[in-house]
Order: C-alpha cells, then structure tokens, then sequence
C-alpha cells in the first residue's frame, strides 16, 4: 500500500487525485452552549490512509469524530462521505463505524455475537457472519476465543474484539477514538505496530483521534493538530514536525527550545538574530520572510538538531553559550537541562554510549546547530 | 482439625455467627409474626368449618379440592389476567419514564424520583375512593369526554374490569419505575451509542442492548407489581364490583363474610403459591439472559 504519496510541501487541502476524498469536511462549526468546540474545521481524508486528529484534551477532537460517526450535527458546514453528505444522516446509517475509548463491547454478548452485531443488523446471512466474523477475528489474532465473554478478556483483548468488531462490517472509514490509551505502555508500543499493520493490510481508511503525539506520529500517514476547536495544521508527521506551522504545534509535536529575540540586519542570504538575553551574542539564521528588522520573533529548535561542545567550535554554525544544569539519564539517550539564559532551560540529547565526552552538571557547553534546522515564529 | 490459631482467619461459619446476634431481633420478628401466622394459616387450611363459622380440627384435604370449581377457578384466572395486564400496562408506562429519569440531568433525577412517588403521600383508600369519583358515570372523565364531544353518552367505566386495571396501574406504577430507574441508570450510554453506530435501528438497540442488559430491572420491577397486583383487595373492591372480583375479595370474602376460615386459607394458600411461582418463573428467565453479565 502507498503511504508515501504525500510530497512534502503539499498543501494539504488539494485533491492529489481525480477520486473523492473518503471524507471531506468543509468549513464545520459545533457550539455547545457558548463554547464553539469546533470552529470552522476543513481537511481531507484520502481513500486507504491513516489520519490523525492530534490534540490536548479539550481540543474539540472528539467533537468531530462525533460528527463524522453521527452522533452530533455540526452547527454550520458540510461532511462528506465518499462525495455524500452526511449532514442529518443517523449513525445507523452512516459507512463508518467507531471503535470507542473505553470499547464499548456488549458485556451479555460473547465475542463472537459483539462481532456479529453490525452484520446481523444488516441482516447478512447467518453462513456469511460466521465467515467474516472468523476473518476478522483471524486479522486480530482472537480465534478460539468467539465464546468468551467481554469480562473474560484482558484489556488487550477487549481492544482487539472492538477494532473486529469495527472493521468486519467493511466500512469506508473506521473512526478510531483514543484507540490505546485504555491500554499499559507496553502494550500500547505492541498495539500501534499491529494497529498499523492491520490497518495496512485491510486497505483501511482511519480517522484517529489522540493526544498522544509519539502514537499519532507513529501510525499516521497525515496529521491534523487541532487546538481550541480549530485545525492548525495537516501534513505528514515528518512535516508537522519539523516545519512546525506556529509554536503550538512545535510544542506539542515534541520538544521546542525556544529563545526570544529581535531579526536583525541581513547577511548574506541570511539575517541576524539578537537575543533579548544580553548575555547571548547575536547570531544568524535562516527565514524566507523579509520581515523589518527589529521584529521580534522566537527561536525553535529541536533538541536532536543541537551539538554541544566544550570548547568553542570553530564552525561558522550559529551558537549559544550554556551552563549544563542537570544531566538525565534515560537509559539509550542522556538528557542535558542547559541554562541558556536566566530563564530558559534547553534540553538536549545525547546517545549514552557516546565515548566523545561527557558533560556534568555546572558544565560550561557551547550549544551550535546547523543554520537549516533552525525555526523561526513571529507573534 | 487443629486447635484455634490466632494468627489464622476465621473460618466464615464464625463471622456469620457473630453477625447472627445483629439480625436475631430481626429474625426473632419475622418468626413470630410471620412465620409462626403463616404455619397456622396453613394448618387451618386443612381443617374444617364448623356449623356456626368456627374451626374444626380435623385434618381434611376437601378446601383444597373445593377450589377445583369453575366458580374459583374463574377469580382465579381473572386475578391473573388482571394481574398481567397491570404488569404489562406498568411496564410500557414506566419504561420510557424512567429512561427519561436516568438519563436527564444528574441534578433533576431526585426531583424526578420525589415526584414519582409523591401519590404514596397520601393513604391509598383514599387514592382509590378519588378513583370513584373520576370514573363514575356523572364523574370528570366522563365529563371532559362529553365536553369535548369525543363520546355522546357517558362511558360506563366505574365498576368494570377497566377501572380494576386503571386503578392497579395507577397504584403499583411507582413499583415499576424505581427500579427500572436503578437499572437504566447503571446502563452505560455509549453501549447504546455503539449498537447505534453498528446499524441497529432504535427498535434493535431498545431490544438488542437495553432490554437485556436492564433485565434485572425489568423482573424486579415486574415481580414488584405482579406480586401485589394479583393479591389487591381495595382497588377490585372499590372500582370493580361483583364481577370483577379477585382472589384477595374471595379471600376477604370467605374469612369475613361466609366464615369459612379453612376455606380462605386454602385459597390464601394457593394465591401464595401462584406468587411464588410467577417469581420463580421469572428469576430463571432473568438468570438465563442477564446470567454472564452478573457473574463478572
């Protein structure tokens, strides 16, 4: 199956393809009460891929999956399923199904009857359930274990029955809500692994919601971050990571070392930046923007794409001085707290079984990075 | 066996024993006003009446085959029949209602409950005397249907069957939605959510998923209105009239009116084992569908 099909650079709301989009949500908008959940949300979602909706709690995530499932109306806009709209559609009858949190199984029901459930209210034939049921269950490795009931299965299990019980009916998209977060770390790694390799396999069309960035990267072959009710940004996890669309989504995609300052004067094909800490002398970096000078702007960084060193490097790359605070060994990588300025504390990385040097808390370092790697947002 | 060692836990028989002493006076209660009547209604039923209504101790088995007379056997089937349409008619009036109750606002469901059971408030004689007077020929619902033209002659509604339903649904409905309420409430939403996304129309999901899985409601709330429904005494006697009697008017009848006592013991007895019956009948329907839900 293609997953790479997204180029970078793209924008994400052009139609790649002559065929319709899976889903295709125009402008939406839901308010409950005084609060507007979702707040004039658009994206795409193609045929056979895994879409992630990523969020903090509270970022009118669900709200949409709600929407997409049937179970709210939006307020103003349009949702389309495969080029029909859905708007005033009752779940029932809608060509997804939900795979939910706390999975939802039917506890007088054996595994096998939970699966069933969607067919039978289809009324598919009796032989027919039985054969599809066994795939599915063949697909998420439950066979033996049809005459169980959902109290006798561990969570793991129970996870495994709902995403059958989900994807046996062949929907066109299988909405996922916080598919492993029910679930323990390990377990959890395990799932996202076979989750996507199921997901794969079947040619599924998934709409995940989480809040969980290390999951959605993992598994997704786009992501949406949203944040107070509205899309911020749509790209592949690689995109949305490293060109980060505003400072909300370069915080919550993973760590972001930030350093305040004002653009300066050109150089070259680059610009000055001054830190605000006096401390920190001026340095270059690299924005296609032909901002004024004396804006003021912040500077990201992630903590992989930082070099530390004792003695000054003798490279033209930008550079910080630092004061190593606290050394946190994580077991394959050591963590560094470096003070950068009297309020800024960077965090930087280094694999443990380095033999190149070893830093110590009260350390002096000089911090340099590669002029590219570097992210520059203005207010 | 090993002598007592402190350090073992006690065996269960000693902490039931201990909890014996706390429901002795409870135990006490039941044996003496309970139990103790109940063997003795059951020994006069197999006595005879004497000639001036007093009780003959002789052992006979005749009261219980003088109940085999069609005569019997019609209150009989009447006090069923009444009985299961009460429980039918509560049970599709108090579904919904108490569907409304569990799932309306946390804040309102007290309220809700209060109002359910405000009628207790007043006596039940009194209840089902104001019954009389809605139903009787020149009463309000004669009226209002005459005033709005619906009927041209006023219904005879006091006095009949009708009125004996009407007034056991409205005396045991409360019976039935307290603990449907209790049931639907411990019902997870999103189970209905999920038939709901998995095609089930509203039908399927009310039959799929909340039925058995509110089934211990259900049977308790049908137990609950079954069980002094087919026993009722007042309401029959009240609203219905000769024609409508029920066992418990045959009961009344046959102690106070012809002072058979044997007789009306017989009968009690037997009203008592189509109770128990009926329950039983139940509770293995209610094992049966709710049984893998409860062993969790």
């Amino acid at each position: 199956m293609a997953t790479s099909s997204t180029p970078p650079f793209t924008a994400s709301e052009q139609s790649l393809s002559s065929t319709p989009p899976t889903i295709d949500i125009r402008g939406i908008v839901r308010r409950h009460g005084a609060v507007t959940a979702v707040d004039r949300v658009s994206c795409q979602v193609r045929r056979g891929e895994f879409f992630s909706i990523l969020g903090p709690s509270g970022a009118g995530k669900t709200s949409v999956l709600r929407m997409l499932a049937g179970f709210e109306d939006p307020d103003e806009g349009d949702l389309l399923i495969d080029g029909q709209s859905m708007l005033g559609v009752p779940p029932n009858r809608r060509p997804v199904n939900l795979v939910f949190q706390s999975y939802a199984l039917f506890p007088h029901l054996t595994v096998f009857e939970n699966v069933a459930f969607g067919l039978k209210m289809r009324r598919v034939s009796a032989a027919l359930i039985a054969e599809q049921v066994r795939q599915a269950l063949t697909m998420v490795k439950l066979l033996g274990k049809e005459a169980r009931m959902p109290a006798q299965l561990s969570g793991g299990e129970q996870q495994r029955v709902a995403l059958a019980r989900a994807l046996v009916n062949k929907p066109a998209v299988v909405l996922l809500d916080e598919p492993l977060a029910a679930l323990d770390q390990q377990l959890r790694q395990a799932m996202q692994v076979e989750l996507k390799s199921i997901q794969e396999q079947a040619g599924l069309t998934c709409v995940c919601v989480t809040h969980h960035q290390e999951e959605a990267m993992m598994m997704s072959d786009r992501i949406a971050v949203m944040h107070q009710g509205r899309l911020w940004q749509v790209g592949s996890p690689r995109e949305v990571y490293e060109r980060p669309c505003n400072l909300f989504v370069s915080r919550f995609l993973g760590v972001s070392n930030e350093l305040a300052g004002t653009i300066g004067p050109s150089v070259g094909e680059d610009r000055l930046f001054q830190p605000t800490q006096a401390e920190q002398h001026p340095f270059t970096v690299r924005t296609v923007s032909t901002e004024q000078a004396g804006r003021s702007a912040t500077l990201s960084l992630r903590p992989e794409h930082i070099r530390m060193a004792q003695e000054r490097p003798s490279t033209s790359d930008p550079l910080l001085y630092g004061r190593i605070e606290k050394v946190l060994f994580t077991g394959s990588e050591t963590k560094y707290l470096v003070r950068v300025g009297r309020d800024r504390l960077w965090e930087t990385r280094m694999t443990s079984n380095t033999s190149l040097s070893s830093f110590a808390a009260g350390d002096p370092v000089f911090l340099h990075w590669s002029l590219a790697d570097a992210r520059l947002f203005f207010e | 066996m090993p002598s007592h060692d402190l350090s073992s836990p006690p065996a269960p028989g000693q902490s039931i024993c201990r909890s014996c002493w706390l429901a002795a006076p409870g135990l006490l209660w039941m044996g003496l006003f309970f139990l103790a009547p109940l063997a003795l209604v059951f020994a006069i039923s197999f006595a005879s009446r004497g000639t001036y209504g007093g009780i003959v101790w002789e052992f006979t088995a005749a009261n219980y085959l003088d109940l085999w007379h069609p005569l019997y056997g019609k209150i009989l089937g009447q006090s069923l029949w009444y009985a299961s349409l009460t429980t039918a008619i509560c049970f599709v009036l108090g579904f919904p209602l108490a569907y409304m109750i569990a799932r309306s606002p946390a804040r309102w469901q007290p309220v809700l409950l209060l109002l359910v059971m405000l009628p207790f408030w007043t006596n039940f004689l009194v209840r089902t005397y104001a019954w009389m007077i809605v139903l009787r020929q020149d009463g309000l619902l004669n009226g209002l249907l005459l005033a709005l033209g619906i009927v041209d002659a006023p219904l005879e509604l006091l006095y009949t069957p009708t009125a004996v339903v009407i007034g056991l649904v409205y005396g045991y409905l409360p019976f039935m939605v307290l603990p449907l309420y209790v049931a639907v409430e411990r019902l997870d939403p999103l189970l209905v959510e999920a038939a709901w996304d998995l095609y089930a129309s509203r039908w399927a999901i009310f039959t799929r998923v909340v039925v058995p899985l509110t089934m211990p409601g259900i049977v308790g709330g049908c137990v609950l209105v079954f069980i002094p429904s087919i026993g009722s005494f007042i309401t029959p006697d009240l609203l219905g009239g000769a024609r409508s009697m029920m066992i418990g008017n045959l009961i009344q009848h046959e102690y106070l009116v012809v002072r058979d006592w044997p007789l009306g013991s017989a009968v009690s007895f037997v009203l008592m084992a189509i109770v128990m019956a009926a329950v039983a009948l139940y509770y293995r329907h209610a094992a049966r569908t709710a049984g893998p839900t409860e062993k969790r």
